[in-house]
């Protein structure tokens, strides 16, 4: 066992660094630091940069420090000033969205109205860093793949913050910025419509979510076990299949009866990734929007048992007055 | 049909760990081995006894088709058939089939000069499983602890057990899984979207190579991993994921019984702060 299992790269090879495919004449230049670090090599390429900037990257950079910046003054504002009581409290610290009683208009600046103007910030940064990816893409002749999974991501993050609060009316719906709040959000939101792990959607969000990491698991696996072979060359392997294509196939068929190919695998991968906030984000979306109570609506599509009532007479707290705004 | 137009080549004798030559053949596309035997022993066994419980259940809605672990009363002895030994014994069979599997994985990775790695990370999976079913119920004192086998009511096993510890959020290996979950998710549709976009370029143009692949990510964030180093961070994460999945709930009940908001007390009565 004391052999070589490519866990890391031993013997690191220093070159001139590579400047990168040539860029389109549309583009503006690459910033010109381009580093080496022997650590990265450890694990993977060791050259750092030249990472290319342009005008979405730069303007997607600002706003989100515009959001940043606006989230941690109001959480520093939360407890005073005192940065001592901000490091200690930081993971209970929070942005909150405005009240219900403010429903989708815009509330006074420490009625929510920071938090909306973060959130405003942060989804036009992230469009433009969306932009980004579609753009590099396409000035370098490459497929938009990165910009669709992408935009997957981006759906799931939409609904949770913009459209099931626009559709529900109210940006009080809408997540806390915060490391314990938003799990508190998270927590509630499950409660408050009977448990999530009944909406369909969400089921099948984690089967991606789980799926996913099974994937990568064989997928990484597989190609570190071909090391010997030159196994993560997938490009030229996918194009014209070598003998570490031929084993990695025939290993997953001789153990399981199938296998995908070079290319197929990351087909697999993609979906597998992709759907993972895409049914995420419908299941949010139904949630309160269509369906009230997940677990009721569970037990009339018969796929939860109805279990006998222990505690009679008492009310659901959602049907009290005050529940809703 | 059964063989590949290469296959036959691959197809040869030897690297068993048990049993030699007598069970090393193939059916189908299907490798057999000693551990391909055992696995379809466990696995059929084991089908067959929840079609069982799901004859004595009184339902064949498979959403709701439930067999539960025995009464907590029963501590760590074999408990009826009936009252919970059929989840004792289903869950020898899935262990069986498990392991079984993994080894099989094993022989063949051997078979074809392959690393490791597979047999590996699958019992990191394995690892979890049983952490689940005996090691936190052995910990606990009681077969009960196990969860139910079934599709919604482990869920609401994994819901109970939650909220036993008011808001499983706040378990901070719990935290951990979840992160390297999300991660996951995050570095595979990155990796198979980069290799998909390099291989299906735009109209007109000849397929990518890794240089395009690093060029991009080094373009978009300053940094690429490169093709080996991004199989090692993606079995990384995904191992991790599941690694710290099991130690949240092993962390629950045999070394934490309170709620895991209150955990969070000894960083703010750290005596930095005072």
């Amino acid at each position: 066992m004391a052999e070589y299992q490519n866990i890391f790269t031993r013997i690191q090879v220093t070159g001139p660094a590579y400047p990168g495919v040539p860029l389109h004449p549309t583009d503006s230049a690459r910033q010109p630091g381009i580093g080496h670090s022997h650590l990265l090599g450890m694990l993977g390429d060791a050259q750092i940069g030249p990472v290319y900037l342009g005008i979405t990257g730069l303007l997607s950079l600002l706003l989100g420090a515009v959001a940043v910046s606006i989230m941690g003054l109001v959480m520093l504002d939360s407890v005073n000033w005192n940065l001592w009581q901000f490091i200690r409290l930081l993971p209970w610290l929070a942005l909150e969205p405005p009240p219900a009683a403010y429903g989708l208009r815009f509330p006074p600046l420490n009625q929510g109205g920071w938090w909306l103007i973060a959130g405003f910030s942060l989804t036009l940064s992230i469009l433009l860093w969306w932009v980004r990816t579609w753009r590099r893409a396409v000035q370098t002749g490459m497929g938009t793949h990165v910009a669709w999974a992408f935009a997957a991501a981006i759906w799931l993050y939409l609904v949770v913050g913009f459209l099931r609060p626009l559709a529900m009316g109210s940006w009080s719906e809408a997540v806390p910025f915060g490391i314990f709040p938003h799990l508190d959000w998270t927590a509630s939101l499950s409660i408050r419509y009977g448990n999530l792990f009944y909406n369909p959607f969400h089921a099948l969000s984690i089967v991606f979510l789980y799926g996913s990491t099974l994937l990568f698991a064989m997928h990484g696996a597989t190609i570190l076990a071909l090391g010997r072979f030159g196994g993560e060359r997938e490009i030229e392997l996918a194009l014209d299949r070598g003998t570490a294509a031929e084993r990695g196939g025939l290993f997953w068929r001789w153990c399981m009866g199938f296998n995908a190919s070079f290319e197929s695998i990351h087909r697999w991968a993609w979906w597998f990734a992709v759907l993972c906030p895409l049914t995420g984000g419908i299941g949010i979306m139904l949630t309160g929007t269509v369906v009230d109570n997940w677990y009721l609506w569970a037990v009339e599509h018969r796929f939860a048992p109805a279990y006998p009532v222990v505690y009679p007479g008492l009310v659901d707290p959602a049907t009290l007055p005050g529940a809703k705004p | 049909m059964a063989m590949l137009s290469f296959e036959q080549k691959y197809r040869v004798r030897g690297g068993t760990l048990v049993g030699g030559d007598l069970f090393d053949f193939w059916m189908g596309p299907f490798y057999v081995g000693l551990f391909g035997i055992t696995t379809v022993f466990f696995s059929l066994l084991g089908t067959a006894l929840i079609l069982l419980g799901a004859a004595w259940g009184g339902t064949w809605n498979p959403w709701l088709i439930n067999i539960a672990p025995p009464d907590l009363k029963y501590g760590l002895t074999l408990a009826p058939m009936r009252e919970g030994g059929l989840w004792q014994v289903i869950t020898v069979c899935a262990i069986g089939a498990f392991v079984s599997w993994a080894l099989r994985q094993v022989e063949i990775s051997r078979k074809l000069g392959m690393g490791y790695h597979i047999p590996f990370a699958y019992s990191v999976a394995v690892f979890a499983y049983v952490t689940l079913v005996v090691i936190r119920p052995v910990a606990m004192g009681a077969w009960g602890h196990g969860f139910p086998y079934g599709i919604f009511s482990h869920l609401d096993w994994v819901s109970n057990v939650g909220y036993q510890h008011l808001h499983f959020h706040y378990n901070p290996a719990h935290m951990i899984a979840v992160t390297f979950f999300f991660t996951t998710v995050l570095a595979l549709s990155l990796h198979g979207a980069l290799v998909l976009s390099a291989l299906n370029p735009q109209k007109g143009e000849p397929v990518k190579t890794t240089e395009h692949e690093n060029s991009f990510f080094r373009d978009i964030i300053g940094y690429s991993i490169g093709t080996l180093g991004i199989h090692r961070l993606g079995l990384f994460v995904a191992l991790s994921a599941g690694f710290w999945s099991a130690v949240c709930i092993l962390i629950s009940g045999p070394f934490w019984t309170r709620g895991w908001p209150e955990w969070w007390n000894w960083w703010l009565n750290l005596p930095i702060w005072h």
